[in-house]
Parts: structure tokens; C-alpha cells; sequence
């Protein structure tokens, strides 16, 4: 069944088509969703009948579509992220939390706060490609100077002490300057308070990192197949990587700056579309975009479910869901990498 | 390699006793800075009860079982270290980075939700260590159980710890988020690995477990030998693998669960200590065991003093200063091992 999927376009296409569909009716679920349950013709109504004098049409249009539309956005940056490192790397464990960046690009966005208060949107999305930037350099000098490279699991555990390192950092700075607030709302993870405003940032940064990322998508299958059988094909890795690396460090930054810390959406999405789509890259990119966009769209719902009235943040969300399946890789992964 | 072990076995006396000197010495450095300073002359003075009332205060009530908390959990942490180390011929394992820190963090954490309030104050601080201990064997065991496959191998226990312990962070998360807002608090400060609101009684609390279970390892240290060689030699040389690897395994979690129930989750200390002993005195569990204690007291002390008066009066948890100092010497570690 998965192989006949595998080879046939119009299958995939279908795919795509079917999760488009429910992406759509999720967004549908998660405006309708809430504090104050409002019905899904009422959720129509709001979006093609605009009548501002509804209060109910007033909530949807100024909080709950740009809470969904960023938590759709969000999803699929973070998935096609993991999608790119992992097809780089050729590490299954490889993803933006699990290697720190996250952690990295929080932190930036802590010292911005601590020590320039009034700070524009602009400046703590690009500060927070910054600090992913560092992140991500850090971990791959750890890889480059330890004496046989990175494997899964030196990755892990890079990304783990690094992550730790950078968040406890945050967490002194945040304390100092008192801003601990703030700081829970980033390592939580949430979309509640995206704004129309947040949306912009995201479809721009998105539209730019999704033009990077589905260019190099043909280089990144070769390169999947194995370095040298890349350079056989005369591929340019260096440019591949760099403008790979580009693009996760946009769309993460971008991910990380509205919605916080969103851990294993990047890890798990990938491995789930690779399993269904095959492993070419010009298909496993679009339709991770799209899963990572209903997983967290859906995620954000049960959030604001779990516990209501109250929030649950929905990075907790994705990681009771991505923990279960990062233990299947882990268990999986034993041969590679001898201690 | 034999005439090097003796070295560095003859060198054990006056190491262990310069570790005592400068414990003694911090111990007194802390004693005496902080918000209300008070001179080392008069630190003296006050432990002879002869100081000033508002000295006594200050140094009776609040600095004294701060320190000698650090002193206990510091050792207690650090031990546990060296026999998770030694058991699963893992140099990375650690209880922090294994999961069973946050194993017990959730315990107290659910602890704190459901029964604060319905306990007096000085009956939960004896209980706390139960759960923090019943938390920590639970996430011992699922991380066991979970990485086993045909046996256990090193990575795939540290990759099973990496995810369990998200996967129980998540969980801590969420309840605590459900909790009230006091004990949001209290919960928060100590999950970031704080020698919170030191008092007497979490040293009454804490130092049975570490008085009885170190002297117990170090009376096992020669089955922690055998047991390192590997499992072969060790069964040749007639040792029930499998039982003294149990309890040294629960013994290990024991010490890691009430550490973590007095001074919250610190992490890495466990990795790093047993690390600095092997390389100051070798590989004989029997010196390991006690340097480590003397070397995880005195960086836990340091830490925490670090951590009050740095940007003071921002206090930083103690546990935020040992992972910024020791997160460097695990990527270190990390680079060298292969």
C-alpha cells in the first residue's frame, strides 16, 4: 500500500488534497473552540459576512483566526525545519528542539527583552534567528571537533547540555531583570496571544524560508543519499547546507518568536510524512508543512480543552505526544554509534 | 599503570584532607557574606554563642542548614553519580540527564497538588523525601524497562532518559499550571533546583538517607569494582551480579530522589564530580566514593553561594548555576568520548 503511495504523484496529490481538507476544518474547529463556544455557521458567517456590530464576529476576527492561522504557520515552519536538518544531517533524531535551537532562539529573545524593553516585533524575530544561529553553530562545532563527528546520539546529548546551558542562562537574566513572566510564556510554548500583526511576520518569514526550502528540496534527496554520492552527481553541498541552514533559522526564528518553545513537532512530523510520502524531498516538504500545521492546530485546541477555563501551554501538548515517539527512535536507533 | 595506581592511592590522605580544608574554608566564606555581612571573626564568635542575637538569627536560622543542605546534597548527588556511572560503564549517565531527577520533581510536584494543606508543614517535609523516592524508582524502572532490548546498552538508556524526561517535564507542566498560585510558586522555585527556604527540619529530613546510604556504598565499593570490570569477570570472580547491581541501583536512586526532595532538580552535578575524582585519584571505588563526596559538597556550596550573591539580591536557584558551570565540561566530555 505504502509503496504504491511512494511511486504515484496523483496518490500523493490526493493526500496533500485530504490533509488540506482537514486543515481547513480544524481551523474551522479551533475558531469555534473556546472560553465562549460559538458555532461553525456562526464561524462562516464571521468570515464572509463580516458584521462588526456581533460581538461573536469581533472574537473571531481579532482572536481566534490569528490564533489558528498562527498556530498553522508555527506547525509547519517547525516541521519542515526538522524535515530540512534531518535530510541534512541524515540523523533521524535530528529537529530544531531536540538540537537546542529553540533553546538558543529564546534566549536571544530574553536578552532583547532584559535590556531593550521597547523593542519592536521586527527586532525580536530577527533576534531570535540570531540566537537560533548561535545555537546551531555551537552544536555543529561540538560535531566538527569531536573525533567521529556527530552521530544520533552526541547530537542529542549536545543539544541537551547546550539546550540546558542557554536556558538556564535565560533563566538568570530573567530573573534578574524580572521578567520571569515572560520567560515561562517562551519556554512554554503557545499561540494565545498571536495577533494579526504576529500573523504578517510569520507569512513573510514563511513565504521566504518555504522559496529557500523547496528550491534546495531536489539537492537535499541527493544529499540524502550519502555525501559522496552527491558529489558524484556534482552537487555543491556547501551552498546546499548553507542555504538550508538559512532556511531553518528563518523559519524557526520566526516559529520561535510568536509562539515560543513548541518542542517535537519538528521531530516527529518528518519521520511521519517520510513514512507515508517516500523519500524525495519535493514531496516530503510540502506535506510535512502541512501535517506540522493540523498537528498543531489540533494540539492548540486540546490546549485550551485539557484544563479548561484554563490554558495549557501547547508545547507540553506536543511533547506528551512527540515523547512516546522519540522513545520508538531511540529504541530503534541502538546500532548506530557504538559508546 | 600499577605504579601509577599507587600513586595517586598514597596521594589519597592528603587530598581528601585538603578538600576538608577547603570545605572548612567555604563553609566560613559563606558563612559570613550574603545581604547582612558578618566577618569571618564574628561568624567564630556567633557559633560560640557569643554574637549579637541579630547575628545568631541570621546564622542559626537561615545560612547554617542552607550550607550544610548544599553540604548533603552536594554528596548525596554526586555519590549517586558515581554508581550510575560505575554500573552502566556509562560515562554520561547521570541522574539528571536519566530522568530520575524529574521522576521525582513530578512526584512532589503531585505530592504538593493534591495534599498541601491537608498535612501540617513539618509532616510534608518528612513525607516529601517518600514521594520524591517513590517518583524516582518509578522513573528508574519505566527508563529501565523501556531501554531494555536484548539487554541494556549505555546509549540507548541515555536516549530513553533524554525522552522520558521530556516526556515527564511536559507533565509537570501541565499541573503545575493547575495548581494555585502560592503553590505555584513554591513548585516552580524548586523544580529550577533551589536550597529553598533552608530550615532545620529538611536537614533532619535529608541527613539519615545520606548518613546511612554513603557509608553503605562505601562499604560496597570493592563490589562496585568487580561490577565495573564487566559482567563476565565480575560472575568469574563470583559476585551475584545481578542482585548487588539491584541494589546498588536502588541505592543510587535512593540518594538521587531525597537529594532531589531537599534541593529540587539539580542537574549534571552527578556527571561531573565522579568525572574530576577519577582523574584526581583513579579508579578504586573505595577512594572515588569518599573524594566525590568531599568534591560534590564543596561545588554544590560554592554554587549556592555563587548563586545568592551574584546579582544580589536576585537570587539565582542553585541549580541554574551548576548547569551554566558544568554544562561546558559535559560538552567537553562529550567531544573527547567516543
Amino acid at each position: 500500500m505504502l509503496s504504491i503511495i511512494h511511486r504515484s504523484s496523483t496518490l500523493k496529490i490526493i493526500i496533500n488534497i485530504i490533509t488540506i481538507m482537514a486543515l481547513v476544518f480544524s481551523i474551522g474547529l479551533s475558531i469555534a473552540v473556546g472560553a465562549v463556544d460559538i458555532r461553525l455557521s456562526t464561524v462562516w458567517e464571521a468570515i464572509f459576512h463580516f458584521d462588526k456590530d456581533v460581538t461573536s464576529h469581533q472574537v473571531i476576527q481579532e482572536l481566534r483566526l490569528p490564533r489558528a492561522f498562527a498556530a498553522a504557520m508555527v506547525g509547519a515552519f517547525l516541521a519542515v525545519s526538522g524535515a530540512i536538518m534531518q535530510g541534512m544531517t541524515r540523523n533521524p533524531l535530528a529537529s530544531p528542539s531536540i538540537m537546542g535551537v529553540t533553546h538558543g532562539a529564546s534566549f536571544a529573545l530574553v536578552l532583547m527583552l532584559a535590556f531593550f524593553p521597547a523593542v519592536s516585533n521586527l527586532g525580536l524575530t530577527v533576534s531570535s534567528f540570531l540566537g537560533a544561529g548561535i545555537a546551531v553553530t555551537l552544536i555543529f562545532m561540538v560535531g566538527s571537533i569531536s573525533a567521529d563527528g556527530l552521530t544520533p546520539i552526541k547530537l542529542a546529548l549536545a543539544g541537551v547540555a547546550i539546550g540546558t546551558m542557554l536556558s538556564s542562562l535565560s533563566s538568570v537574566i530573567a530573573l534578574h531583570f524580572q521578567i520571569e513572566k515572560q520567560l515561562g510564556f517562551w519556554l512554554a510554548g503557545g499561540v494565545a496571544d498571536a495577533n494579526w500583526t504576529s500573523v504578517k511576520f510569520l507569512l513573510i518569514s514563511g513565504a521566504i524560508g518555504m522559496i529557500i526550502a523547496l528550491t534546495i528540496a531536489k539537492s537535499i534527496t541527493i544529499l540524502n543519499l550519502g555525501e559522496d554520492v552527491a558529489t558524484g552527481l556534482g552537487q555543491n553541498h556547501f551552498m546546499i547546507k548553507v542555504f538550508g541552514i538559512l532556511a531553518v533559522l528563518i523559519l524557526t526564528g520566526a516559529a520561535v518568536s510568536v509562539a515560543g518553545v513548541i518542542g517535537f513537532v519538528g521531530l516527529v512530523i518528518p519521520h511521519i510524512t517520510r513514512f507515508i510520502v517516500g523519500r524525495n524531498y519535493g514531496w516530503i516538504i510540502p506535506t510535512s508543512a502541512l501535517f506540522g500545521a493540523l498537528l498543531l492546530v489540533l494540539a492548540d485546541v486540546g490546549a485550551r480543552m485539557i484544563n479548561q477555563p484554563f490554558e495549557t501551554p501547547v508545547g507540553a501538548i506536543t511533547s506528551l505526544i512527540g515523547v512516546p515517539f522519540f522513545l520508538y527512535l531511540a529504541r530503534g536507533s541502538s546500532g548506530e554509534g557504538k559508546s | 599503570m600499577k605504579s601509577s595506581n599507587q600513586n595517586q592511592e598514597s596521594r589519597f590522605p592528603s587530598l581528601a584532607g585538603f578538600l576538608i580544608l577547603l570545605i572548612v574554608m567555604m563553609f566560613f566564606v559563606t558563612l559570613s557574606i550574603g545581604v547582612i555581612p558578618i566577618s569571618p571573626l564574628d561568624v567564630i564568635q556567633t557559633l560560640m554563642l557569643q554574637g549579637s542575637d541579630r547575628q545568631e538569627l541570621v546564622l542559626f536560622d537561615f545560612r547554617l542548614p542552607g550550607i550544610i543542605l548544599a553540604i548533603l546534597i552536594g554528596a548525596g548527588l554526586s555519590v549517586s553519580g558515581v554508581i550510575l556511572q560505575g554500573l552502566t560503564h556509562n560515562d554520561l549517565a547521570d541522574p539528571g540527564i536519566l530522568g530520575i531527577n524529574t521522576g521525582a520533581g513530578l512526584a512532589v510536584v503531585l505530592f504538593i497538588y493534591f495534599f498541601q494543606g491537608t498535612l501540617g508543614t513539618n509532616m510534608s517535609i518528612f513525607i516529601m523525601p517518600f514521594f520524591a523516592l517513590i517518583g524516582a524508582l518509578f522513573a528508574a524502572v519505566l527508563i529501565y524497562a523501556l531501554a531494555w532490548k536484548n539487554g541494556v546498552s549505555p546509549i540507548r538508556l541515555i536516549l530513553v532518559g533524554i525522552g522520558v524526561n521530556a516526556g515527564f517535564s511536559a507533565l509537570l507542566m501541565i499541573f503545575q499550571l493547575k495548581m494555585d498560585p502560592q503553590d505555584f510558586r513554591q513548585a516552580t522555585v524548586w523544580l529550577s533546583g533551589d536550597i529553598w527556604n533552608p530550615s532545620w527540619m529538611f536537614v533532619a529530613a535529608l541527613l539519615p538517607w545520606i548518613g546511612i546510604l554513603i557509608p553503605y556504598v562505601l562499604y560496597k565499593a570493592k563490589v562496585l569494582n568487580v561490577l565495573h570490570m564487566g559482567d563476565d569477570v565480575a560472575a568469574g570472580l563470583g559476585a551475584n551480579v545481578e542482585k548487588e547491581r539491584r541494589m546498588l541501583l536502588i541505592t543510587a536512586v535512593c540518594l538521587a530522589g531525597a537529594s532531589v526532595a531537599a534541593g529540587g532538580a539539580i542537574a549534571f552535578l552527578g556527571l561531573i564530580v565522579p568525572h574530576i575524582s577519577r582523574k584526581l585519584i583513579g579508579s578504586l571505588h573505595q577512594y572515588i566514593i569518599p573524594i566525590s563526596t568531599l568534591i560534590g559538597a564543596l561545588l554544590l556550596m560554592i554554587a549556592d553561594t555563587i548563586g545568592k550573591n551574584l546579582l544580589s539580591p536576585t537570587q539565582i536557584p542553585v541549580g541554574i548555576v551548576v548547569s551554566i558551570l558544568s554544562a561546558p565540561y559535559f560538552v567537553y566530555l562529550l567531544i573527547k568520548s567516543k
